[in-house]
This record gives structure tokens, sequence and C-alpha cells, in this order.
């Protein structure tokens, strides 16, 4: 069942856009590896006839309400907590060169 | 004069004009600075708003304005947004994130009258059960300062025991209210699914991420439960249902309450220290009216694993806004788009909140979502299916909240299933989305022990009315750990 390697590791960290250090990726190998294993005890469960359960609110439907404007501009009072912002805009590394 | 306890002694004292909430505010934020070498509850004190709101609260007092929560002081877990104040939710990430509004929770016991003290320090991003993977660095147990008090609402169920504060609020997505409060020796609330707003509570697991309190007492939980619950347009998962006054159904008596022993809950995984005071708990109970049914629930041990691809898959989706751009953690100097991404999240989240991500990322990824994902949602009906059965026959169930009392910090580092299986009995009713309580039942090895109520959904008033008739013939609620009494 599920033994991952460390290139399976990689792959997924590329996926989750998270950097790993050379050392943390043996470490996740095992770790993931052991919970993937505990995970692999589902499939041994019979679920042919039974619809997947996304959440336990019954019936519930997503909720409408009428299309008005209820915010109000809290550009500035938001920006205060990004890293860089200048003329009200965020800043990132150059995209296109 | 000494410090009144719980919240309900609290208001008394305050409506009675022996003790003004600035009094009661200042002593408790002194009890608070003096314990934070040892037990570092909190991850910020705002001693300055707190005595400001308690200086308010009494005006309303003096006013002739009435209230439960009026001028009592609590303090919220760290993942719950407060206006102006530092919101770190136990990360780096956002070790410097000051939120721009209050949560639901926290704006409705702000209106109650409830003066907070600080922001209480937490699993990051709620992922733990020990209080260990904080950035913020670990809580002690006010029991053993060598153990864990259980997490993620680690803070929380600490400064509660050791009498910090009358009430906390806390979260709870595979028992993080529970586990801590029995390991605390305190009583936790998780309500049901959609009762209380995650407005503003910074999201882990959104199917399974539920908002509520750690106190000493049921009566406490049942008066901060009425003021922090109910419909909240900003929460489309919020149920637009009455709230029910919860103190008012307290005093019911349990003849006729009919309790299902959850047979899959006395396993050889439990302590039998813990067995022992939790049988005599129930017969107590049953000497109070109330009669006993062994219930089965067959798919109940699946919890684990299927907890661990739900709420890691839920998580990768919820925790991808962190991206170093609009707010949180960024990393210096980076090269690129993609550098910046990768290693403001790398650096920005701890070792335990990158392997669920992964994991998520991984359960959800081409050619594994049919295998795992799809799978788990469908053994979580099963588990649902399971619980709705039982609650045909039985009124509530009952069984431990732990397998085992407070383990030493340290000892759960190298594998991370040995620390998911702590969570096996409170993992089941996130999954159902039911309401559940825990509250001290008795001592294991000299360590609190945890009893667990688990209800039909939207059974928050019985669950309180049976804990509550509980607590007024024991007083192992009432026990403070030495050196932290009133």
């Amino acid at each position: 069942m599920a033994e991952l390697k460390p290139d399976d590791i990689a792959r997924i960290a590329h996926l989750a856009r998270l950097a790993l250090t050379d050392a943390e990726v043996p470490a996740y190998t095992l770790s993931m590896s052991r919970i993937m294993n505990l995970v692999g005890e589902l499939q041994r469960v019979e679920t042919s006839g039974v619809e997947p359960m996304s959440h336990s609110l019954p019936g519930a439907a997503a909720r409408l309400r009428p299309d008005q404007v209820t915010e109000t501009d809290h550009r500035a009072e938001y920006q205060r907590n990004a890293p860089q912002t200048e003329a009200g805009l965020y800043l990132v590394p150059r995209v296109i060169e | 004069m000494g410090i009144p306890q719980t919240i309900a002694e609290m208001s008394r004292a305050l409506h009675g004009g022996q003790v003004s909430s600035v009094e009661l505010t200042r002593a408790l934020l002194e009890r608070v600075q003096r314990s934070q070498p040892a037990l570092n509850a909190f991850v910020t004190v705002t001693a300055e708003e707190a005595l400001a709101e308690a200086a308010a609260a009494d005006r309303r007092l003096a006013a002739g304005e009435r209230g439960p929560l009026l001028g009592v002081p609590m303090a919220h877990k760290d993942i719950f947004c407060t206006r102006d104040v530092l919101t770190t939710c136990g990360s780096r990430m956002l070790a410097n994130f000051v939120a721009p509004y209050d949560a639901t929770a926290v704006a409705r016991l702000r209106a109650a009258g409830m003066v907070m003290l600080g922001k209480l320090n937490m699993d990051e991003f709620a992922m733990g059960s020990s209080n260990e993977t904080s950035h913020f660095g670990p809580v002690a147990n006010p029991w053993d300062l060598k153990r864990v008090p259980g997490g993620s609402s680690g803070g929380s169920a600490a400064a509660v025991a050791a009498r910090l504060v009358p009430g906390a609020t806390a979260t709870d997505t595979g028992g993080s209210i529970r586990q801590p409060a029995a390991l605390c020796g305190v009583t936790g609330l998780k309500p049901t699914y959609g009762r209380v707003s995650r407005y503003g509570m910074i999201a882990f697991a959104s199917s399974l991420d539920q908002g509520g309190v750690i106190t000493l007492t049921a009566e406490d939980s049942a008066l901060m439960l009425s003021a922090m619950a109910g419909y909240d347009e900003r929460d489309s998962t919020s149920v637009d249902m009455p709230v029910p006054d919860y103190a008012a159904g307290l005093e019911r008596p349990l003849a006729g309450l009919r309790i299902g022993l959850l047979k899959e809950f006395f396993d050889k995984g439990l302590d039998p220290a813990i067995e022992a005071p939790l049988r005599a708990a129930i017969a107590e109970l049953q000497a109070q009216g109330a009669t006993l049914h062994e219930v089965s629930l067959p798919n109940l041990p699946l919890s684990v694993p299927t907890y661990y691809v739900v709420a890691p898959a839920e998580c990768s989706s919820n925790l991808a806004r962190f991206d170093g751009v609009r707010f949180g953690y960024r990393c210096e100097n980076p090269r690129d788009l993609k550098d910046l991404y990768e290693r403001s999240r790398g650096e920005g989240f701890g070792a335990e909140v990158k392997r669920r991500i992964m994991t998520g990322t991984y359960v959800l990824s081409a050619g594994y979502y049919d295998a795992y994902y799809l799978k788990a949602q469908r053994v979580r009906q099963l588990i649902a299916n399971d619980f709705a059965r039982a609650f045909a026959q039985v009124d509530l169930l009952v069984g431990p909240t732990t397998p085992t009392v407070a383990f030493e910090l340290g000892v759960k580092d190298d594998n991370p299933v040995t620390m998911y299986l702590n969570d096996i009995y409170t993992i089941g009713a996130n999954l159902a989305g039911l309401p559940a309580l825990s509250l001290p039942c008795g001592f294991a090895h000299g360590l609190p022990a945890g009893m667990q109520f688990i209800g039909p959904q939207f059974s928050e008033e019985r669950l309180l009315n049976v804990a509550h008739r509980y607590q007024r013939v024991t007083d192992w609620h009432l026990r403070a750990p030495p050196g932290y009494a009133s």
C-alpha cells in the first residue's frame, strides 16, 4: 500500500507550492508513508452504492441573497497586513520581463 | 475576598456589587502574567484594552443593565479574528497579522459584555493534539508542567484549568475542544456543525470546523453558548434555527433518559485507569434515573483514517490562500513569483501544517481523488449512518474522551500517526457534525480523566443538562490544579 518515495514528496511539494529543504524530504517520505498506510484501511471497506458525504448539514442548499452591495471599501485597512504595497496595489516580483 | 471561580459566580458578584469588573480583570490579569513563564497559555495579553472594556462593563452595570456575561473576563483562542489585535493562529505565517475585523463569535461575546484578556496559544492552524506545534512554543498542563495540555485548544484548556479565565473560546475539527478539556480537567463543548458562525474563524477543514467553549462548568458553557450561537448571514453554513436559552434547561431530571454505552469506545486501547472512574460516573447518571443500553457503531473505528483524508484535503485548499502576497509571512529576496510562493509557504508554515497540506494535496491529486477522497467521503456517510441508527434507540452516547491521560511533552514526536490516534474517540462527532461535550469524571494516575457525551444534531441543551446534573452531585470539575486554586 502507498509507499511514497522522495520523488513523490518533491512532486507533491511542488503541487502545494511548498519549498522543502533537502533534510525535510526523507522525514516527510517516512511520515507521509505512515499516514497513507493508516488511510489505506479505507480500501477494505465496501462502499458501493453509498453517496459521498461532503458535509453534515441536513438538506442544505447554497443560500442566495439579493445582489446588492453590502460592503464598503476596506482596501487601505486590509493592505496594512500586506508585505509590500504601492499606490493601493500589491507588489510581487516581476512576472513578465 | 477570594476571586469567584465560575462565570455564574462572577456574574452574581458583579450584579450584587461585591466586586467590579475592573477589580476582577486586574486580579486575573495579574494571574495571567504570573502564569506565563510556566504555562505559556497566552500568545497576546491585551491588558490595556481589557481594563477599558471592564470599565465600560462597570458603567453598563451601574446603569442597571443586566446580563449573565456582562463584565466577566474571558480569552479567545488565537484562531478567532479580533479587530486591531494580533491574530496569529499559532503560526509564523500570521505572526504579524492584525485582524481588521471581529469574528462573529467575538463580536457577540463582546456585545454581551465579556471582557477579553487576550489571545490563547494553540497548535499551529489548529493542527495538533498537544499544543506542541505552536510557533509560540508549547503550553504546559497546569496539572503537571512536564505534560501537554492537549490540543489544538491547549491554551484555552490550560487557562481555564489554571483559573486565569473562567471561560474561553475554542474550536474543534477532530477533538480540539474536547481532548484538551479532558486532559486539563475542564468542561468543553463542541456544538453541532452550523450552530456557531465560522465567520472570522481561520479555516482549517471547513466541513468539520466548529467553534465552541471551554469552561469549568456545564452551566457556564450554557451561558457562553447562548450568546455565541445563532444564524449569521456571513457564514453560508450557519444554520437558521432559533437559539434556545441553554441555561433554562439545565435542571431537567434525568428520569427516562436513554444513554447508549458506546461499545467501540471501551476497546483495548482505553486505559483501565480511565475506564474505572468513567464507569462510576455512568453509574451516577443511572442513579439519577437514566437507563443504559449498549450500542455498537461498527464503522466508527474507521473515523481516524477517514478524517486523515477529509481534513488534510480541506486544509490543503484552505491554506492555499497564504501566498506571501496579500497578508502573512513573505520570504526575503524572492527571485521570482514561484520562489516567492514556495519559500514564503515553506518558511512560514511549520512541519505538521506542511505535512497536512501535502497529504491533502496528494489525496486530491489526479489519479488519487477517487481512491482516497471520494472513498473517504463514502465511509464518512457510513459513519454518519451509524450515529443516526444509534440515535433512533438512545438520546445520547457516552464514552471516554481520550484513551489516555495527558502525555509528556515530546514523547509523540517521531510518528504522526501515534499522535493522530489520540483523537480516536472524538473525530466521529466531527465527521457526522454532531454536538459533543467532555467533562471531568475523576482522576487516573493523578491526572484528570474525561467523560464524553455525543448527541444528535442540535441536542446541545440535553448534553448540557445531563452534564449539569452530574456536576451537581460531583465536584471533579471544581478541583483546581495544585498551586492554581482560587
